[in-house]
């Protein structure tokens, strides 16, 4: 597909996944879904982001925009009884396990019928029944939780593939060569995917990462893949061919996928040519957009037109400002559910933590 | 029937009966396999539950407790091992921003039904890094559940509510009692959390200990009868929930009280119950609240400073009896 832009990333890769591989996907349908599910994440993002410039959304949030083929190539891989740990910069790993928009844009906003009550936010949303074991806004935080899940599927004979999305900012906590050495010893089905933008925050990955990542893994025997991340179909076939190595016992691997963020680390990151330049971003977005790309190979091969396309975006975007239109307008949870959900079992945790109300079996 | 068993036993037939019963809990940590854990309270369990269910894991605090948050959140009921409570600022991490908050940040859609037991105690000869007692700093963090056994009996009960508990639980051993024995019934019995126990009633002050200072109040307790001031001892057994109504109570009855506790002093255990007597028993009190904690420095090795950092029956015994008298002690 596109060529290799101007970033670079400390070392060299293994096993590196050669371009679009058109045998990945064996169907339409599947083709489809996946251009779908990518103009989706897209089109919440500009939602999103549109809410917090016009100063409808409380705090911040950070836009996945520009990574699309990543959330879309690996989890199109993955069933409902799969798990996935998410990141900060989350909503596209949420869309692309299933998530629907009204459900996300509530929580974005704090309302009640948001996927955590409104009480995660856009750093935590968490849908249980897509298997997506929520968000994360410690970098590197949920790294313990997907090795764990892992081990709760081997420690029960189930066949679930856990996956563990951070960026190459979170290579850098300890917590990571903690738990791929135990990923490791016991062989657990958990594949790390290092979603590598290119930046940690506000600094270049290259500043803050010594050597090269996938060697990092392999020093603990893991098998380690370098994948153009915007190559949905590349991803997607790699992602394939482990998911099934993983539930067959051959885990753990780590991926790295050379992507980019289209915004700053925050939305509120709008000045950032002193870390940034513009040429460079113009250049992921003008030559290796993962949608536009997909979209023409789709018109090349013949399964989609330019006028499907079109229609396809504009469909998805007048859903996603549906879902934004109806969440504004949800209501806010009431004052009475603040101490609730602190404990299981528990109603109210106020009374509770005090001695003067009873938990379940407590 | 009813035996003696040391709190070591105690512990290690809670976890038995539990995995026996459930299929979903499992053990990990350092050394807890075939070591049994260096204070050998696990030893055997290996045995009959196999490596799959008594998992020795490397040196990787963080790693390991946080893996345990995930195993919870998908089916298993880990306890974990924390081989020293003094390691609990390894795992604040998993702990309090992750196990912690799990529940509530997804609108109670994921829970986290794991127990991480630990423990506490100084005067072992073993310097700051392995002596501390920490409770106050969980107990500190909403969705946690914190549990404080002071004996066998209530060790075995409350690690066996802990295991069967959806949240997180941190259950605190002192290490200085896993010999100690105490009668402990042969037939399964759960001890409930935020239900405190009286272990002694009395009329002219209540003594509030926790853990191992529930020892040292009772031995308070005893002398204190000889000079004829009888002493009420209130173990709360859990911080989180804490049975404060019962604690309330008891001052409102005795008019004065002491609060014994092993973590130390300042912005701890015995500050944040003290404060409740006081918001809640202000008009029955006769005299101020006393607080006695683990001295504010770090715990000195030398077995000459080591023993001055802990409260004592003796302390105890005099600074209640100073308290019935009227004395004012520490007048500025």
């Amino acid at each position: 597909m596109a060529a290799q832009a101007a970033k670079k990333t400390g070392g060299s890769r293994s096993r590196k996944t050669q371009g679009a591989a058109k045998a990945a996907k064996a169907n339409t349908e599947d083709y489809l879904r996946m251009y779908r599910q990518m103009v989706k994440i897209r089109a919440f993002e500009d939602q999103a982001n549109q809410l917090y410039l016009s100063a409808k959304m409380p705090g911040l949030t950070h836009m996945y925009s520009g990574q699309e083929a990543v959330a879309v190539g690996i989890c199109e891989a993955l069933t409902d009884e799969d798990r996935i740990t998410s990141t900060h910069r989350g909503h596209g790993h949420c869309v692309a396990k299933g998530a629907e928009f009204r459900q996300m844009f509530c929580e974005l906003l704090g309302r009640e019928e948001g996927y955590c009550r409104g009480k995660g936010g856009s750093m935590h949303i968490a849908d249980q029944a897509h298997g997506n074991l929520g968000a994360n806004a410690i970098v590197g935080g949920s790294m313990g939780i997907a090795t764990g899940a892992a081990l709760s599927a081997k420690l029960q004979g189930r066949d679930f593939v856990t996956v563990c999305f951070f960026g190459d900012g979170a290579t850098a906590q300890g917590l990571w060569y903690e738990v791929m050495n135990m990923a490791a010893l016991w062989k657990l089905p958990v594949i790390y995917a290092c979603e590598n933008n290119g930046y940690s925050e506000y600094t270049k990955t290259e500043e803050i990462a010594a050597g090269s990542l996938t060697a990092r893994a392999e020093a603990f025997g893991i098998e380690a893949h370098g994948v153009d991340g915007q190559d949905v179909l590349a991803v997607n076939e790699l992602a394939q061919r482990l998911v099934e190595r993983a539930r067959h016992g051959e885990g753990p691997f780590f991926v790295e996928l050379d992507t980019y963020r289209y915004h700053g680390h925050h939305v509120g990151d709008i000045n950032r040519d002193y870390y940034r330049s513009k040429d460079e971003e113009a250049e992921w977005k003008e030559r290796r957009d993962p949608i536009v790309n997909f979209g023409k190979w789709l018109e090349a091969e013949g399964i989609l037109s330019a006028d499907d396309l079109v229609a396809i975006g504009d469909e998805i975007r007048a859903e996603a400002e549906s879902a934004v239109a109806y969440a504004l307008n949800a209501g806010y949870p009431e004052a009475g559910e603040v101490d609730m959900h602190v404990f299981a079992g528990v109603d109210h945790a106020l009374p509770y933590i005090d001695g003067y109300a009873k938990g379940a079996g407590a | 029937m009813t035996r003696e068993i040391t709190l070591s036993k105690a512990v290690n037939e809670a976890i038995a009966e539990e995995m026996r019963r459930d299929p979903a809990v499992f053990l990990m940590g350092e050394d807890v396999a075939e070591a049994g854990t260096p204070f050998k309270v696990l030893a055997g369990l290996v045995d009959e539950f196999g490596p799959d269910r008594v998992i020795d894991t490397p040196i990787s605090e963080p790693g390991f407790v946080g893996m345990a948050v995930g195993a919870a959140m998908t089916g298993s009921r880990p306890i974990v091992d924390l081989m020293f409570g003094d390691f609990l600022y390894l795992v604040m991490d998993q702990l309090c921003n992750q196990a912690a908050k799990t529940h509530y940040m997804s609108g109670g859609k994921l829970t986290v039904p794991m127990v991480l037991r630990t423990n506490l105690g100084a005067t072992r000869r073993s310097a700051a890094q392995h002596s501390q007692s920490l409770h106050a700093l969980v107990a500190h963090i909403p969705g946690l559940k914190v549990a404080m056994p002071s004996s066998a009996y209530e060790a075995k009960g409350l690690m066996k509510t802990a295991i069967r508990d959806e949240n997180p639980v941190v259950i605190f051993e002192d290490k200085l009692m896993y010999q100690d024995k105490a009668p402990v019934p042969e037939e399964e019995y759960l001890i409930p959390f935020g239900a405190a126990n009286v272990l002694r009633e009395g009329r002219d002050i209540t003594l509030v200990a926790t853990s191992s200072m529930v020892q040292v109040a009772q031995k308070a307790a005893e002398a204190l009868q000889a000079d004829g001031i009888s002493a009420e001892v209130i173990d709360p057994r859990t911080l989180v929930p804490l049975d404060e109504a019962t604690i309330v109570e008891s001052v409102r009855k005795t008019s004065r009280a002491i609060v014994i506790d092993e973590g130390h002093r300042n912005f701890g255990v015995t500050g944040e119950i003290a404060s409740r007597i006081a918001e809640k028993a202000f008009y029955h009190l006769d005299y101020p609240v006393q607080r006695m904690g683990a001295m504010d420095v770090p715990v000195p090795f030398s077995p000459a400073l080591e023993d001055l950092t802990v409260p004592t029956p003796e302390a105890v015994a005099e600074a209640a009896r100073r308290a019935v008298r009227g004395e004012v002690a520490d007048a500025a």
